[in-house]
């Protein structure tokens, strides 16, 4: 390129022709191509940085057998001695090889400069009509073209196989329908969960009953169903009765609460009220996206967010979604108080927990609670 | 007996002075007043009096550094535009004053997604006026003892006890925001749960207790004073836990680690990738067999 002294941008193409090809600069040597000490010690640096790396792995060896782990063990600068050794003596041996491999490829290997012309990637025409040819040639011996039952029925057989696969999928298990039906332990079932009418809301981990009186506005309990710590009404259940291994498991994951305790004014939605106590509402834990457990709530909004996809549920207005990719509103689960004063269960959730599935509906709020009052009122009225 | 006796005739020759009845009186008024001063419960009777003076002198405070937002009766002040400028405070209790002002995230710098901490502005015995003070507006939940708050107060045995179940309520119910060991996570709108780690036993009591924030009360009602005792237990615990994975970059899971990675461990890379491609030294001499 010629250089520009007027100041402009501008390429004086005409120059460009009268400048000679100026060619490859001359080549200079390294050191350690001229001078045979220099290369003597090059060698013995890369034998070196090898040598480190073959120390290194004894070391990672040696600190693997000797230095013990987990708490108590001994600690360098407050981390875990065996986490540092082992990290650093690894990555050392790692390191080490591959320093040395370029610095044997920089200091001692062929040091030639090389002119490769670049080709074009696409095949030559002869190359590309040939191949078509061939493929032209195929398809007419084949008589594909000329003999459409076989054809049809080919691309007909290929299709059914997809059948084969639907049919084993869904024999992997039994499905939601099977498992209401046959209901092997309280609460089975995606429908379900062992919330009952009645069963009082107690305290995760400690399992104690909740009075309305003990929640001041703003308080937000995490609460589990009675049964969860084997007792009805403070009374320890029947052997039989008490939920245990797998069974307990499933049982907590799908009934887990949220009892979160707001003015009551601050409530919206008719259903929402209806189902408080108090300006006490209680929703489910389970996030209606792919089923994390949510309690990350603002008090001063009464949104409820899932860490997992940021998925936030109204809780003032029926859990309703108002932001992320949850397509469902959060259950809530209707609330009143029993003889005793301490916080109960309408019934189950009105409507399934969690995320959806293949045979579930979904209804609007205030079509959850229309055929929540027919089915609860069938239960009790008659 | 006989100087008694003496004394006693001596008496009784006073006795029926015209101004021995008054004298009697006096004497009385005076021994009912000093038994009451000796029997009654004296340091409440002083403290009350002190409590006032102290919420006397905070309201002094309070009309100064708080009221401008608050109002000037804690009653709590919305802009013209109906934005809320400083919540009610009545009914927050000294517990909420002692937590947001000695920590010093009130008096506020700035409005903003999360009220930050800081050095505090106000001495301890100011705190304590600001918080007689407000105390005095409503009942409300009143400053922890150190023997409530403190897990240095437990046996050894106690203790273990107590973090174990201080852990079971802290993953229960506090895990979601503050993370699994109290490192703290991010909120929606820019907010944020503080570290743990850093803040004293006493203000994690608080915190409970009132809710700072748009952070959930756990009131008494809810977790019990034992229960919350436990749950800074397993706080304290993991102030003590060594690292034993090396660098923990915060405990904040995929964003500080992802971070370390791309800017460190790419920028090592890089610098290999310009040592590689650097100039090696060349020498001005020629190869001898080039040469010949």
């Amino acid at each position: 390129m010629s250089e520009v002294h007027d100041g402009s941008h501008e390429i004086e193409a005409h120059t460009d022709a009268l400048l000679p090809d100026p060619g490859l600069p001359e080549h200079t040597w390294r050191p350690t191509d001229v001078d045979p000490k220099a290369e003597k010690r090059a060698e013995r640096q890369v034998a070196t940085l090898f040598g480190l790396s073959a120390l290194c792995t004894v070391l990672f060896v040696v600190s693997y057998v000797t230095i013990r782990t987990g708490v108590n063990g001994p600690t360098i600068l407050g981390w875990g001695a065996s986490n540092v050794t082992l990290g650093l003596t690894l990555g050392g041996a790692l390191l080490f090889i591959g320093i040395g491999v370029i610095q044997w490829a920089r200091k001692l290997m062929a040091d030639v400069e090389m002119v490769e012309l670049r080709h074009p990637a696409s095949s030559s025409e002869e190359d590309r009509s040939m191949t078509v040819a061939a493929l032209q040639a195929g398809l007419e011996e084949s008589g594909i073209g000329r003999r459409p039952l076989i054809r049809n029925t080919l691309i007909g057989s290929v299709a059914l196989l997809g059948v084969p696969a639907v049919v084993m999928l869904k024999d992997l298990g039994p499905t939601n329908k099977d498992v209401t039906e046959s209901a092997p332990y309280p609460g089975a079932g995606l429908e379900h969960t062992v919330w009952r009418s009645q069963m009082r809301v107690v305290r995760d981990v400690v399992g104690t009953p909740i009075r309305p009186g003990d929640l001041e506005i703003g308080d937000l309990v995490n609460a589990e169903p009675e049964i969860i710590f084997g007792k009805n009404k403070g009374v320890p259940v029947p052997e039989d009765q008490v939920l245990e291994g797998a069974d307990l498991q499933i049982a907590k994951s799908k009934a887990a609460t949220v009892l979160l305790r707001m003015d009551p004014d601050d409530i919206v939605n008719d259903v929402t009220r209806n189902w408080s106590v108090n300006g006490i509402v209680a929703y489910s834990k389970i996030c209606t996206h792919v089923g994390c457990p949510i309690s990350l709530n603002e008090r001063t909004t009464h949104h409820l967010l899932c860490p997992c996809h940021q998925s936030t549920f109204d809780l003032a207005d029926g859990g309703k979604v108002i932001f992320g990719p949850a397509g469902r509103h959060l259950p809530q689960l209707p609330l009143t108080v029993d003889d005793e004063g301490f916080l109960v269960a309408q019934g189950d959730y009105p409507e399934p927990v969690g995320p959806s599935y293949w045979e579930r509906n979904t209804y609007s709020l205030e079509q959850v609670a229309k055929n929540y009052a027919t089915k609860t009122g069938e239960e009790t009225g008659q | 007996m006989r100087l008694l006796n003496r004394s006693v005739g001596r008496l009784s020759r006073h006795r029926r002075r015209p101004l021995a009845g008054v004298v009697l009186l006096l004497v009385a008024l005076a021994l009912t007043g000093g038994l009451y001063a000796v029997f009654s419960p004296s340091s409440s009777a002083e403290s009350d009096q002190t409590q006032a003076e102290k919420a006397a002198q905070g309201r002094q405070l309070f009309l100064v550094g708080c009221a401008s937002c608050h109002g000037q009766n804690g009653e709590g002040l919305k802009a013209q535009d109906g934005k809320l400028l400083g919540p009610s405070l009545i009914g927050v209790g000294a517990a909420a004053v002692d937590f947001q002002v000695g920590t010093g995230r009130m008096p506020m710098a700035q409005p903003g997604a999360q009220v930050q901490k800081k050095r505090p502005t106000y001495d301890q015995d100011d705190i304590d006026k600001l918080a007689a003070y407000v105390a005095s507006l409503g009942p409300g939940p009143s400053v922890p003892t150190k023997n409530q708050y403190d897990p240095s107060t437990y046996t050894d045995a106690q203790r273990k006890q107590a973090v174990t179940l201080g852990g079971q309520i802290f993953l229960t119910n506090c895990t979601a925001c503050h993370n699994f060991t109290g490192e703290g996570g991010a909120m929606p709108r820019g907010g944020y749960a503080p570290k743990l780690l850093d803040t004293k036993p006493k203000y994690i009591y608080e915190a409970m207790l009132t809710g700072p924030q748009s952070m959930d009360t756990f009131s008494n009602g809810n977790i019990s004073p034992q229960e919350k005792k436990a749950v800074i237990a397993y706080v304290e615990s993991m102030k003590n836990q060594p690292g034993y994975g090396g660098f923990s970059l915060g405990g904040l899971g995929p964003v500080s680690e992802g971070l370390f990675a791309w800017v460190v461990g790419l920028g090592i890379l890089v610098g290999f990738a310009v040592w590689i491609a650097a100039h090696t030294t060349r020498s001005s001499k020629k190869k001898k067999g080039l040469e010949a």
